[in-house]
Protein backbone atom coordinates (compact mmCIF):
# COMPACT_ATOMS: atom_id res chain seq x y z
CA UNK A 1 0.00 0.00 0.00
CA UNK A 2 2.63 2.28 0.63
CA UNK A 3 4.05 1.52 -3.06
CA UNK A 4 0.88 2.23 -4.39
CA UNK A 5 0.99 5.11 -2.93
CA UNK A 6 3.84 6.73 -5.42
CA UNK A 7 1.37 6.96 -8.28
CA UNK A 8 -1.33 9.11 -6.47
CA UNK A 9 -1.10 12.55 -7.07
CA UNK A 10 0.21 15.12 -4.94
CA UNK A 11 -1.72 16.31 -2.31
CA UNK A 12 -3.49 19.59 -2.97
CA UNK A 13 -2.26 20.16 -6.34
CA UNK A 14 -5.12 21.71 -8.33
CA UNK A 15 -3.61 21.01 -11.72
CA UNK A 16 -3.67 17.16 -11.27
CA UNK A 17 -5.50 14.62 -13.30
CA UNK A 18 -8.94 14.78 -11.16
CA UNK A 19 -8.61 18.42 -10.50
CA UNK A 20 -8.61 19.51 -14.29
CA UNK A 21 -11.38 21.29 -16.07
CA UNK A 22 -11.59 18.37 -18.77
CA UNK A 23 -10.26 15.01 -19.49
CA UNK A 24 -8.03 13.20 -22.05
CA UNK A 25 -11.41 12.36 -23.90
CA UNK A 26 -12.97 15.89 -23.97
CA UNK A 27 -15.65 15.34 -21.35
CA UNK A 28 -15.92 17.85 -18.37
CA UNK A 29 -14.88 16.19 -14.94
CA UNK A 30 -17.12 15.83 -13.01
CA UNK A 31 -16.22 17.95 -9.53
CA UNK A 32 -15.48 21.65 -11.56
CA UNK A 33 -18.99 21.12 -13.32
CA UNK A 34 -20.47 20.83 -10.44
CA UNK A 35 -18.46 23.68 -9.06
CA UNK A 36 -19.38 25.64 -12.28
CA UNK A 37 -22.94 25.09 -12.76
CA UNK A 38 -24.51 24.08 -9.28
CA UNK A 39 -25.30 27.97 -8.64
CA UNK A 40 -26.65 28.63 -11.78
CA UNK A 41 -28.85 25.22 -11.53
CA UNK A 42 -30.56 25.47 -8.17
CA UNK A 43 -29.45 28.82 -6.91
CA UNK A 44 -28.03 27.17 -3.76
CA UNK A 45 -24.66 28.43 -2.62
CA UNK A 46 -23.44 24.81 -0.82
CA UNK A 47 -22.44 23.05 -3.55
CA UNK A 48 -21.95 19.56 -1.39
CA UNK A 49 -25.96 20.25 -0.72
CA UNK A 50 -26.51 20.47 -4.84
CA UNK A 51 -24.81 17.77 -5.58
CA UNK A 52 -26.08 15.30 -2.94
CA UNK A 53 -29.28 16.66 -3.36
CA UNK A 54 -29.96 17.32 -6.72
CA UNK A 55 -27.89 15.83 -8.59
CA UNK A 56 -27.11 12.42 -7.31
CA UNK A 57 -30.76 12.47 -5.48
CA UNK A 58 -30.91 8.91 -6.77
CA UNK A 59 -27.70 7.68 -4.58
CA UNK A 60 -29.05 9.80 -1.96
CA UNK A 61 -32.58 8.22 -1.81
CA UNK A 62 -30.63 4.53 -1.98
CA UNK A 63 -28.38 5.39 0.83
CA UNK A 64 -31.64 7.02 2.70
CA UNK A 65 -33.06 3.17 2.25
CA UNK A 66 -30.59 1.76 3.40
CA UNK A 67 -30.24 3.52 6.46
CA UNK A 68 -33.68 2.80 7.55
CA UNK A 69 -33.01 -0.89 6.55
CA UNK A 70 -30.72 -1.20 9.40
CA UNK A 71 -33.13 0.13 11.50
CA UNK A 72 -35.77 -2.67 10.53
CA UNK A 73 -32.80 -5.68 10.69
CA UNK A 74 -32.57 -4.53 14.32
CA UNK A 75 -36.15 -4.24 15.19
CA UNK A 76 -36.44 -8.22 13.46
CA UNK A 77 -33.10 -9.35 15.55
CA UNK A 78 -34.05 -8.00 18.83
CA UNK A 79 -37.70 -8.88 18.92
CA UNK A 80 -38.39 -12.18 17.41
CA UNK A 81 -36.83 -13.93 20.25
CA UNK A 82 -40.09 -16.08 20.62
CA UNK A 83 -40.18 -18.39 17.47
CA UNK A 84 -36.68 -19.35 18.04
CA UNK A 85 -37.04 -20.46 21.76
CA UNK A 86 -40.33 -22.83 20.72
CA UNK A 87 -38.07 -24.05 18.21
CA UNK A 88 -35.09 -24.91 19.95
CA UNK A 89 -37.72 -26.53 23.10
CA UNK A 90 -39.13 -28.78 20.95
CA UNK A 91 -35.58 -29.98 19.84
CA UNK A 92 -34.96 -30.36 23.21
CA UNK A 93 -37.99 -32.29 23.80
CA UNK A 94 -38.04 -34.96 20.67
CA UNK B 1 12.36 13.82 -2.42
CA UNK B 2 11.21 16.87 0.00
CA UNK B 3 8.65 17.73 -2.77
CA UNK B 4 7.78 14.32 -2.48
CA UNK B 5 7.34 14.21 1.01
CA UNK B 6 5.06 17.15 1.61
CA UNK B 7 2.29 16.21 -0.91
CA UNK B 8 2.11 12.47 0.06
CA UNK B 9 2.81 12.58 3.80
CA UNK B 10 -1.36 12.29 4.59
CA UNK B 11 -1.79 9.08 2.04
CA UNK B 12 1.37 7.56 4.27
CA UNK B 13 -0.95 8.64 7.83
CA UNK B 14 -3.91 6.95 6.02
CA UNK B 15 -2.60 3.61 5.18
CA UNK B 16 -0.96 3.28 8.68
CA UNK B 17 -4.54 3.73 10.23
CA UNK B 18 -5.72 1.51 7.53
CA UNK B 19 -3.36 -1.10 8.80
CA UNK B 20 -4.46 -0.40 12.11
CA UNK B 21 -7.99 -1.36 11.33
CA UNK B 22 -6.99 -4.44 9.44
CA UNK B 23 -4.85 -5.73 12.32
CA UNK B 24 -7.64 -5.35 14.74
CA UNK B 25 -10.23 -6.94 12.40
CA UNK B 26 -8.52 -9.80 11.65
CA UNK B 27 -6.38 -10.76 14.94
CA UNK B 28 -8.65 -9.82 17.44
CA UNK B 29 -11.04 -12.45 18.87
CA UNK B 30 -13.43 -10.43 20.70
CA UNK B 31 -16.15 -9.46 18.53
CA UNK B 32 -16.49 -6.03 20.12
CA UNK B 33 -12.95 -5.01 19.00
CA UNK B 34 -13.18 -6.36 15.43
CA UNK B 35 -16.13 -4.08 15.04
CA UNK B 36 -14.06 -1.03 16.42
CA UNK B 37 -11.43 -2.10 14.01
CA UNK B 38 -14.10 -1.86 11.08
CA UNK B 39 -14.78 2.08 12.31
CA UNK B 40 -11.05 2.87 12.34
CA UNK B 41 -10.55 1.02 8.82
CA UNK B 42 -13.95 3.19 7.62
CA UNK B 43 -12.33 6.02 9.08
CA UNK B 44 -8.89 5.12 6.99
CA UNK B 45 -10.70 5.35 3.75
CA UNK B 46 -13.38 8.57 4.47
CA UNK B 47 -9.87 10.40 5.13
CA UNK B 48 -8.01 9.23 2.40
CA UNK B 49 -10.72 10.82 0.11
CA UNK B 50 -11.16 14.09 1.78
CA UNK B 51 -7.44 14.41 1.68
CA UNK B 52 -7.60 13.63 -1.97
CA UNK B 53 -10.23 16.81 -2.21
CA UNK B 54 -8.25 19.02 -0.88
CA UNK B 55 -6.10 22.12 -3.07
CA UNK B 56 -3.84 24.23 -1.46
CA UNK B 57 -4.84 27.81 -1.50
CA UNK B 58 -8.94 26.90 -2.06
CA UNK B 59 -11.95 27.25 0.48
CA UNK B 60 -14.87 25.26 1.35
CA UNK B 61 -17.29 24.41 -1.41
CA UNK B 62 -19.54 27.15 -0.25
CA UNK B 63 -20.30 29.61 -2.77
CA UNK B 64 -18.85 33.10 -2.00
CA UNK B 65 -19.81 36.35 -3.88
CA UNK B 66 -16.09 37.34 -4.00
CA UNK B 67 -14.63 34.22 -5.87
CA UNK B 68 -16.46 33.49 -8.57
CA UNK B 69 -17.54 30.28 -9.63
CA UNK B 70 -15.79 29.95 -12.73
CA UNK B 71 -12.55 29.96 -11.24
CA UNK B 72 -12.05 26.02 -10.35
CA UNK B 73 -8.77 26.47 -8.31
CA UNK B 74 -10.41 28.44 -5.77
CA UNK B 75 -12.92 25.47 -4.55
CA UNK B 76 -12.57 22.02 -2.85
CA UNK B 77 -14.05 19.23 -5.05
CA UNK B 78 -17.20 18.75 -3.54
CA UNK B 79 -17.83 15.01 -4.92
CA UNK B 80 -15.53 13.11 -2.75
CA UNK B 81 -17.04 15.24 0.41
CA UNK B 82 -20.43 14.01 -0.98
CA UNK B 83 -19.44 10.78 -0.96
CA UNK B 84 -17.98 10.78 2.66
CA UNK B 85 -21.05 12.55 3.82
CA UNK B 86 -23.27 8.99 2.70
CA UNK B 87 -20.30 6.68 3.76
CA UNK B 88 -20.57 7.82 7.14
CA UNK B 89 -24.08 7.40 7.76
CA UNK B 90 -23.67 3.97 6.31
CA UNK B 91 -21.05 3.26 8.87
CA UNK B 92 -23.38 4.33 11.41
CA UNK B 93 -25.85 1.72 10.19
CA UNK B 94 -23.16 -0.75 9.62
CA UNK B 95 -22.07 -0.77 13.18
CA UNK B 96 -25.55 -0.31 14.86
CA UNK B 97 -26.63 -3.88 12.63
CA UNK B 98 -23.64 -5.33 14.22
CA UNK B 99 -23.94 -4.23 17.56
CA UNK B 100 -27.47 -5.94 17.66
CA UNK B 101 -26.27 -9.16 16.57
CA UNK B 102 -23.84 -8.83 19.03
CA UNK B 103 -26.72 -8.76 21.76
CA UNK B 104 -28.14 -11.51 20.57
CA UNK B 105 -25.29 -13.81 20.17
CA UNK B 106 -24.91 -12.83 24.14
CA UNK B 107 -28.34 -13.79 25.11
CA UNK B 108 -27.83 -17.49 23.52
CA UNK B 109 -24.47 -17.99 24.07
CA UNK B 110 -23.64 -15.80 27.03
CA UNK B 111 -20.22 -15.31 25.09
CA UNK B 112 -18.07 -12.81 22.80
CA UNK B 113 -15.06 -14.55 22.46
CA UNK B 114 -14.33 -15.79 18.94
CA UNK B 115 -13.03 -18.94 20.09
CA UNK B 116 -15.57 -19.85 22.61
CA UNK B 117 -18.56 -18.50 20.37
CA UNK B 118 -17.65 -21.67 17.98
CA UNK B 119 -17.22 -24.25 20.90
CA UNK B 120 -20.54 -23.35 21.84
CA UNK B 121 -21.89 -23.20 18.65
CA UNK B 122 -20.55 -26.89 17.85
CA UNK B 123 -21.64 -28.32 21.32
CA UNK B 124 -25.23 -27.13 20.07
CA UNK B 125 -25.46 -28.40 17.41
CA UNK B 126 -25.10 -32.13 16.84
CA UNK C 1 -33.32 2.19 32.17
CA UNK C 2 -37.00 2.62 33.17
CA UNK C 3 -36.81 4.08 36.18
CA UNK C 4 -35.42 7.97 36.68
CA UNK C 5 -31.98 8.79 37.83
CA UNK C 6 -31.18 9.68 41.30
CA UNK C 7 -29.06 12.70 40.62
CA UNK C 8 -31.07 16.04 39.99
CA UNK C 9 -28.07 17.79 38.80
CA UNK C 10 -27.46 15.78 35.98
CA UNK C 11 -31.25 15.98 35.31
CA UNK C 12 -31.51 19.52 35.12
CA UNK C 13 -27.73 19.88 32.86
CA UNK C 14 -29.49 17.83 30.66
CA UNK C 15 -33.37 19.55 30.53
CA UNK C 16 -30.70 23.19 29.92
CA UNK C 17 -28.81 21.45 27.29
CA UNK C 18 -31.35 19.38 25.40
CA UNK C 19 -33.06 22.47 23.79
CA UNK C 20 -30.64 24.53 22.39
CA UNK C 21 -29.02 21.04 20.82
CA UNK C 22 -32.46 20.43 18.77
CA UNK C 23 -32.28 24.67 18.29
CA UNK C 24 -28.99 24.05 16.38
CA UNK C 25 -29.95 20.63 14.89
CA UNK C 26 -32.97 22.81 13.22
CA UNK C 27 -30.66 25.65 12.30
CA UNK C 28 -28.42 23.31 10.51
CA UNK C 29 -31.21 21.58 8.45
CA UNK C 30 -32.42 24.60 7.50
CA UNK C 31 -29.36 26.83 6.83
CA UNK C 32 -27.90 23.81 5.02
CA UNK C 33 -28.20 25.81 1.83
CA UNK C 34 -26.06 28.56 2.99
CA UNK C 35 -23.13 26.86 4.57
CA UNK C 36 -22.00 23.33 5.48
CA UNK C 37 -24.90 21.37 6.70
CA UNK C 38 -27.80 19.60 5.60
CA UNK C 39 -30.24 16.64 6.44
CA UNK C 40 -27.80 13.92 8.04
CA UNK C 41 -26.00 16.17 10.56
CA UNK C 42 -28.64 17.81 11.57
CA UNK C 43 -30.80 14.99 11.94
CA UNK C 44 -28.02 13.56 14.08
CA UNK C 45 -28.30 16.37 15.96
CA UNK C 46 -31.44 16.53 16.68
CA UNK C 47 -31.39 12.59 17.80
CA UNK C 48 -28.57 14.11 20.04
CA UNK C 49 -30.77 15.97 21.89
CA UNK C 50 -33.91 13.86 22.90
CA UNK C 51 -30.86 10.84 23.51
CA UNK C 52 -29.57 13.48 25.77
CA UNK C 53 -32.62 12.99 27.71
CA UNK C 54 -32.76 9.22 27.56
CA UNK C 55 -29.68 8.56 28.83
CA UNK C 56 -29.80 11.48 31.66
CA UNK C 57 -33.62 10.77 32.69
CA UNK C 58 -34.73 7.49 31.61
CA UNK C 59 -37.44 7.01 29.30
CA UNK C 60 -40.34 7.38 31.10
CA UNK C 61 -39.38 11.57 31.08
CA UNK C 62 -37.68 11.09 27.60
CA UNK C 63 -40.43 9.69 26.35
CA UNK C 64 -42.65 12.97 26.51
CA UNK C 65 -40.49 13.91 24.02
CA UNK C 66 -40.29 10.99 21.19
CA UNK C 67 -42.79 8.28 22.19
CA UNK C 68 -41.02 4.55 21.70
CA UNK C 69 -43.81 3.45 19.04
CA UNK C 70 -43.52 6.57 17.35
CA UNK C 71 -40.26 5.96 15.91
CA UNK C 72 -40.55 3.34 13.15
CA UNK C 73 -43.56 5.34 12.02
CA UNK C 74 -42.06 8.60 11.43
CA UNK C 75 -38.96 7.28 9.84
CA UNK C 76 -40.93 5.75 7.32
CA UNK C 77 -42.50 9.22 6.89
CA UNK C 78 -39.29 10.36 6.41
CA UNK C 79 -38.75 8.32 3.60
CA UNK C 80 -42.29 8.64 1.98
CA UNK C 81 -41.38 12.41 2.16
CA UNK C 82 -38.41 11.93 -0.08
CA UNK C 83 -40.16 9.22 -2.49
CA UNK C 84 -43.45 10.91 -2.49
CA UNK C 85 -40.76 14.23 -3.52
CA UNK C 86 -39.34 12.36 -6.49
CA UNK C 87 -42.93 10.72 -7.61
CA UNK C 88 -44.42 13.92 -7.41
CA UNK C 89 -42.06 15.36 -10.43
CA UNK C 90 -41.98 12.13 -11.92
CA UNK C 91 -46.23 12.12 -12.22
CA UNK C 92 -45.73 15.97 -13.41
CA UNK C 93 -43.78 14.80 -16.39
CA UNK C 94 -40.68 15.49 -15.42
CA UNK C 95 -37.92 12.88 -14.69
CA UNK C 96 -37.51 11.03 -11.33
CA UNK C 97 -36.37 13.47 -8.34
CA UNK C 98 -36.64 16.12 -10.96
CA UNK C 99 -37.17 19.31 -8.69
CA UNK C 100 -37.63 21.34 -11.79
CA UNK C 101 -40.92 19.82 -12.40
CA UNK C 102 -42.79 20.03 -8.84
CA UNK C 103 -46.29 21.99 -9.37
CA UNK C 104 -45.78 25.28 -7.01
CA UNK C 105 -47.18 27.98 -8.63
CA UNK C 106 -44.98 31.22 -9.06
CA UNK C 107 -41.12 29.50 -9.40
CA UNK C 108 -38.92 29.20 -11.69
CA UNK C 109 -37.31 26.08 -12.21
CA UNK C 110 -34.37 27.11 -10.57
CA UNK C 111 -36.56 28.07 -7.27
CA UNK C 112 -38.61 25.19 -6.93
CA UNK C 113 -34.65 22.78 -7.30
CA UNK C 114 -33.98 24.90 -4.21
CA UNK C 115 -37.48 24.30 -2.54
CA UNK C 116 -37.24 20.57 -3.77
CA UNK C 117 -33.72 20.34 -2.00
CA UNK C 118 -35.08 21.91 1.32
CA UNK C 119 -37.91 19.18 1.25
CA UNK C 120 -35.91 16.28 0.40
CA UNK C 121 -33.33 17.28 3.31
CA UNK C 122 -36.51 17.44 5.81
CA UNK C 123 -36.85 13.81 5.13
CA UNK C 124 -33.76 13.15 5.67
CA UNK C 125 -33.47 14.72 8.64
CA UNK C 126 -36.37 13.05 10.16
CA UNK C 127 -35.47 9.22 9.21
CA UNK C 128 -32.08 9.90 10.33
CA UNK C 129 -32.99 11.15 13.79
CA UNK C 130 -36.36 8.61 14.39
CA UNK C 131 -33.89 5.52 12.75
CA UNK C 132 -30.82 6.76 15.54
CA UNK C 133 -33.70 6.79 18.18
CA UNK C 134 -34.98 3.77 17.31
CA UNK C 135 -31.37 1.95 17.10
CA UNK C 136 -30.70 3.41 21.12
CA UNK C 137 -34.12 2.01 21.84
CA UNK C 138 -33.97 -1.06 21.07
CA UNK C 139 -30.12 -1.36 22.13
CA UNK C 140 -30.90 -0.21 25.63
CA UNK C 141 -34.16 -2.88 26.18
CA UNK C 142 -31.93 -5.37 24.82
CA UNK C 143 -33.80 -8.67 23.18
CA UNK C 144 -36.93 -9.11 24.44
CA UNK C 145 -37.88 -12.01 26.75
CA UNK C 146 -41.04 -13.70 25.61
CA UNK C 147 -41.50 -17.00 27.36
Amino acid sequence: MFFATVDLPTRGDADSVMNQEVNDNGNPVAGNYYIQSAYKDAKTPNIVTVVLGDYRSIDTLGEQIVVFTAGLILVLILSGHRKERKVSNREENS
Amino acid sequence: MMDYLVGHYAYFFTVLIMCLGLYGLMFKKNLVKKVIGLSILQVAVILFYVSLASKWGATVPVKWAEVPVTEVAAYLNPLPHTLMLTAIVVGVATQGVAFALMIAIWNRYKTLDEDDLLDRISEDTP
Amino acid sequence: MKTGSESPIIVLGARLLSPFIMLFGLYVIFHGHYSPGGGFQGGALLAASVLLMRVASGTQISSLMVKESLTTPLGVVGVLIYFGTGLLAFLMGGDFLDYGALPIPGLSPEYLRYTGILIIEIGVGLAVMMVMILLYDKMATGEEEVE
